[in-house]
Order: C-alpha cells, then sequence, then structure tokens
C-alpha cells in the first residue's frame, strides 16, 4: 500500500517514502502551510457580520469555513491576505490590517 | 509460431510495439526513426492494434504526453533520433523522476552541428544521465528483441524506470537482414499487461504526480530513483533468462566475444560490433588473443561485471561512437576505464573515438586497432589515451 501524505514527513527515510514523490490521497493540501508569505490578514467583525455568505465563493484559497450555513473565522493557515473578500462584503464587516502591527 | 521475416529495424521495432498493442503511442517524425510512428500510424488506421496514437507538435510534446498518460495508468510508448531526443531531453528527467516506465525506440543519428542524419552515439549518450534505462541493439533481431524485453524490465514494481531502446540509424535502422518474429501470443505472455500500483485514473487512490519537491524530500527521492536503477540489473538479467526459454537468444548486460584467454580487447557499442567480430576472428585464426566486449546496457552501467571480464586483458580499446569534448576520452572511456580502477591488476585502457556522422569503420580499422593495442601492451605504456580514428589527417 502506497503510504498517505499524512504518514510522510522530513523524518522519513527514503525507504518510507513515495517514488517519485507521489501523493497519495485527496486534499493533502490542508495539511500544508501555504499562508506564511501573506503580508495583510482578514480581519472578520462579526457585529458586522449578517451571514450573507458572499465573501465564502470570491476566497480563492477555500479560506473562510463554513458549517451550518454560517461562516467562522478565517483559516490563517491558507489564506495568502489578497482582500478580495474585503472587497466583496457588503457590509464592511471584513477588515485588512497589516501582518505585523503597524 | 515463430517465423522467419526480412524486416529492416524500423520495420522490426514498429512489428513489436505492433505485438505489444500498446494504450498510447505519442510520436514526431524525425530522421532515421521516423518510419517506426508512420509503419505504427498504418497499424492504427487499418484497426491492427487499440493504441490511441497522437500526433503532437513537437518531441517535447510526445514525451509529455507519454508523461501524462503512462501517469494516466496507460502504457505509453515513443520513437526518436538526433534532434529529436535533445528536444526530449527536460522531460527524460520528468519521466524517469516521476517513475514512469515509457518505452522510447532510439534510433541512434549525430547531434548537430554540424547538421547530419547519419549514425552515430552522441543523441542518447547525451541522455545517459537522464535517469532512462538505455539498451543499445547490434542487429534487427536485436533491435526487436530488446523492446520487448523493454517493458517487463521496466515496469517491474523493483524498478519503475523508462527505457530507451537504441539501434544505429540507417546501418540497423533501414538495413533489411533476417529475422525470427516471435508469435503474438508469446509476446502477449512475455510483455503482459501493465498494471501499476497507482495512477491518476485509478478512483480507489486519489494521487498526485511530479509534485514540487523541497530539498527536505529531494535527496530522498533521488536515492530511491539510484537505488531503482541498481535493482534494474537483476531484473535485466531475469528478463533475459525468461527471453531465452521462450527463443533460445541469449543476453545479458554485455556479450562476450572470444574473452576467455583474451589479452588485448575491444569494449563497444553497437553494430559495429559485427564487423569487429570478424576482425577478431581474422586475428584469432593467426594465433592472436584478441576477444570484443560488446556492451548492451549501458544503464544501469555494468561496472562490476565488465571489471570481472577485463581484468586479465593486458591492453584494452575503447570505442566511443560519441564525442564528449572532455579532451580526455568519450563517456564510454570515462565509465569503463572508472570501472577497471580499483582492480589489482588492470589492463591499460586507450579511447578510440571514431565513426561520427556515419564515418565507415571496417575490419581493417580493427586489426589496425588491434596491433596498437599489441605495442601498448608489450611496451607497457598506453602513450596518448585519446585516439581518434577514421578522419583524414
Amino acid at each position: 500500500m502506497i503510504p498517505k501524505a499524512s504518514e510522510i514527513n522530513e523524518r522519513s527515510s527514503w525507504k518510507e517514502m513515495t517514488q517519485g514523490g507521489e501523493i497519495a490521497g485527496g486534499g493533502t493540501a490542508r495539511l500544508v502551510e501555504t499562508g506564511q508569505w501573506r503580508s495583510r490578514r482578514p480581519v472578520h467583525l462579526t457585529d458586522k457580520c449578517r451571514q450573507c455568505l458572499l465573501c465564502v465563493p470570491c476566497c480563492p484559497d477555500s479560506s473562510i469555513p463554513v458549517q451550518n450555513g454560517r461562516r467562522s473565522d478565517f483559516d490563517l493557515m491558507h489564506c495568502k491576505g489578497c482582500g478580495i473578500c474585503a472587497k466583496v462584503c457588503p457590509f464592511g464587516a471584513i477588515q485588512m490590517c497589516g501582518e505585523v502591527e503597524e | 509460431m515463430n517465423r522467419r521475416d526480412r524486416l529492416s529495424g524500423n520495420e522490426a521495432v514498429a512489428f513489436a510495439m505492433k505485438q505489444i498493442n500498446p494504450d498510447v503511442m505519442a510520436a514526431f517524425p524525425i530522421t532515421p526513426s521516423t518510419e517506426i510512428p508512420q509503419y505504427f500510424a498504418s497499424y492504427v488506421a487499418n484497426g491492427e492494434v487499440d493504441t490511441e496514437f497522437v500526433t503532437v507538435e513537437s518531441e517535447h510534446s510526445s514525451m509529455s504526453a507519454c508523461i501524462g498518460a503512462e501517469a494516466a495508468g496507460a502504457r505509453a510508448i515513443t520513437a526518436t533520433s538526433s534532434a529529436g531526443l535533445a528536444l526530449m531531453y527536460e522531460v527524460l528527467y520528468v519521466a524517469a523522476s516521476s517513475r514512469l516506465p515509457i518505452t522510447l525506440a532510439c534510433v541512434n543519428r549525430a547531434l548537430s552541428g554540424p547538421i547530419n542524419i547519419n549514425n552515430d552515439h552522441s543523441d542518447s549518450m547525451g541522455a545517459r544521465d537522464s535517469g532512462w534505462i538505455q539498451i543499445y541493439s547490434e542487429t534487427n533481431q536485436e533491435a526487436y528483441d530488446n523492446f520487448l524485453q523493454a517493458m517487463p524490465i521496466g515496469e517491474d514494481p523493483s524498478v519503475r524506470l523508462p527505457v530507451m531502446v537504441c539501434q544505429d540509424g540507417f546501418i540497423t535502422s533501414h538495413a533489411v537482414e533476417n529475422i525470427e518474429l516471435l508469435d503474438d501470443a508469446s509476446v502477449r505472455a512475455l510483455v503482459g499487461e501493465y498494471r501499476p500500483e497507482n495512477y491518476l485514473l485509478n478512483p480507489e487512490t486519489p494521487l498526485a504526480v511530479g509534485p514540487y519537491d523541497i530539498s527536505a524530500y529531494y535527496m530522498e527521492h533521488k536515492k530511491q530513483q539510484a537505488e531503482a536503477m541498481k535493482n534494474a540489473k537483476a531484473r535485466i538479467l531475469k528478463v533475459a533468462s525468461e527471453f531465452e526459454k521462450l527463443t533460445g537468444r541469449k543476453y545479458g548486460l554485455f556479450e562476450a566475444y572470444r574473452m576467455e584467454d583474451a589479452e588485448l580487447a575491444l569494449l563497444l557499442i553497437g553494430s559495429s560490433a559485427g564487423t569487429a567480430k570478424a576482425a577478431v576472428d581474422r586475428l584469432r585464426a593467426a594465433g592472436v588473443r584478441a576477444g570484443l566486449v560488446k556492451l548492451r546496457v549501458f544503464r544501469p552501467f555494468p561496472g562490476e561485471e565488465l571489471a570481472e571480464t577485463l581484468k586479465n586483458v593486458r591492453a584494452l580499446g575503447i570505442m566511443d561512437k560519441s564525442e564528449g569534448f572532455s579532451s580526455c576520452g568519450g563517456p564510454l572511456f570515462a565509465e569503463a576505464r572508472g570501472a577497471l580502477y580499483n582492480l589489482e591488476k588492470r589492463p591499460l585502457a586507450v579511447n578510440y573515438v571514431y565513426g561520427l556522422g556515419g564515418r565507415d569503420v571496417r575490419v581493417e580499422d580493427f586489426v589496425n586497432i588491434f596491433g596498437e593495442l599489441s605495442s601498448i601492451a608489450a611496451s607497457g605504456k598506453p602513450g596518448e589515451v585519446y585516439r581518434h580514428i577514421g578522419q583524414r589527417d
């Protein structure tokens, strides 16, 4: 059986790894932190949010988790800080601020 | 029933491809390999194979299409020569490092420049470090036999590497010789179906192939590839032994011709072996202990096996049908001489670069070389090790 991506890490020997770097299993991008190079971060202002969910399909990185028809806070492990969500929000409920405190 | 026929090297390889009936062939025409996809296209048009024939716009694309097909779980093949192989270089590495056992029929032709369509080995020698298994053929029969053995070698789970089956352009590819062909059922039994453990179109295991490999993982994947190439040696011999049971024709990593007690020997690759054997026979008849080693498998390089066969030779001529411009010898010389280095007693070795761009090599040329080797053995001094023959001086 081919090992799953979650079973391989930077301590695995060459004998334990998949041939040619194949990645087995679906949705493995969830495991990988790709939000490290963000320079601005979105802040969810819950008091202004009406839960219209317009931001959700506009996010290019699926970084706005939705459960039971309601969005929760940003998935900052994958958010790149592009700011599209803040632009499309009709209620000003998403504010972009510096990754490092300005 | 096996049957006898008369085929050119290109016809023989195309016929092997037809008998294998692969899933995908992607190819772009280039002399002298053009006939292979041309014959194969007629098999496709006549409904004699089930293959998806992909007409591409370049060799970079033909190899890329093969990579996609093989990753998807299909058996993919292609054919090329010279500049076509050079245009594939980038993706040859992708095929090998993604561990996709594609089979490529390489009809060896000189690489430009000056532009030339005739035979030497500069094209495939340029790809020698790409991670492909390289098997070279002396005759049409060997080109056919080697192509049939390629998939059982490359597709084996212990190997999973692409295989390049080489023959000499025009000399082998266009000359018609007697040949013995296997019947289709025997070919199918030998080559079987391609059943990879994991592939893109398998809904049971979603798979990503060819991802970006950060430095924390890259070295491990290269080590795997190096181990696979080492494993290929045993697999090549196992497939050769199965092939021998089927046909009576014996193959190894190389052929040692009259080497038992040889004091003077040549090491070379490809169609020139027939000419060299004639020279060896002539010298043996005159009492000279001459022998020949014809390398069949260049990748993996059978260094230890060659050292064992050559250890008692006094003077060895290593023949390169490609220039390396290293200023101290061609690629076969570099590797073969290196393989002898750790022997306690080793032959004196000199390099002969020959046959470039289709320059003829004759029995007399080999007899002359044996004469030079004899002087080297007698004097114990190799003299100039980097020699060219066949050019007008």
